[in-house]
């Protein structure tokens, strides 16, 4: 049974990590959007 | 909408944290597979909200193709996305619960052969939306194949029985079944479907706000032009 531990872990790690680098990906991209917007405008009413 | 924005990820977090009690302190441990066997409290869950995604997709689609919405189909491709994720994560925590069981870490068994062919069409679909540039034709096209590609998830749920595959079918008390026959395992199996079902609309929420950005950003871009 210890030995399946190590399976249960991997799997586990797969999907928690999977969930944290496409959320970490889109709040990134979101602020980058953010950003561009905020510096487009700027432009605009310049 | 906004209220529901605020609360999905704190209604995902709580459930999540109970389904984490469950698997881990609360469902006994099976009998026949041993501790690995808590896999499938991902597993099924991921799989299952990959067809929600999916099925989403194909409505979202379809309400693109008929009324020309562009709120839905920054939708379609925001399920297509997350779809993607969860398909992903099905076929990693797959082989990683099939080879202390099975011995093998991949067979082609009708279910798994179809579930890569699920990944791959709505994997073709963002790829399509990526590279296939902002013309409305293209957004026309990957609506379609967002309706066609859902055909796969019936297919999918039938091949255990109708194409004799080797994969357990979860929910079943037939010969053949994977022993979820335990009240307390079955209810962990919801309440961890549940909770990956609010974090999949959670994500969902997130990447349609995005898609909102990317569309707020080309219009700023245009209006520039024009200045």
């Amino acid at each position: 049974m210890s030995d399946n531990l190590g399976y249960l872990f991997a799997a586990y790690t797969a999907v928690w990590l999977g969930i944290f680098l496409y959320v970490r990906r889109l709040a990134r991209r979101g602020r980058e959007l953010e950003d561009e917007i905020r510096d487009l405008r700027r432009r605009i009413e310049s | 909408m906004r209220v529901l924005d605020a609360l999905l990820p704190w209604a995902a977090l709580v459930v999540m944290l109970l389904a984490q009690w469950l698997i881990f302190v609360v469902v006994p441990t099976e009998a026949q597979m041993g501790i690995v066997q808590r896999i499938f409290y991902f597993h099924v869950p991921a799989a299952w909200a990959t067809f929600l995604c999916f099925f989403v997709v194909a409505g979202a689609s379809a309400v693109y193709l008929w009324k020309g919405s562009r709120a839905a189909d920054r939708l379609a491709l925001a399920s297509a996305e997350v779809g993607v994720l969860f398909c992903t994560l099905v076929l990693v925590t797959g082989p990683i619960w099939a080879r202390p069981i099975w011995g093998v870490w991949w067979t082609w068994d009708p279910r798994l052969t179809m579930t890569v062919i699920l990944w791959a069409i709505y994997a073709g679909y963002l790829m399509l939306r990526a590279f296939g540039g902002a013309d409305e034709a293209v957004a026309r096209y990957a609506a379609v194949l967002g309706i066609v590609g859902v055909l796969d998830i019936p297919v999918i749920r039938v091949s255990v029985r109708l194409l004799h595959g080797i994969h357990p079918a979860v929910l079943t008390t037939k010969e053949g079944g994977s022993g979820l026959t335990d009240p307390m395992m079955r209810t962990t199996l919801y309440v961890a479907s549940l909770a990956m079902l609010l974090l999949a609309a959670w994500l969902v929420a997130l990447r349609v706000r995005t898609a909102r950005l990317e569309a707020e950003v080309v219009g700023l871009r245009r209006e520039l032009d024009h200045v």
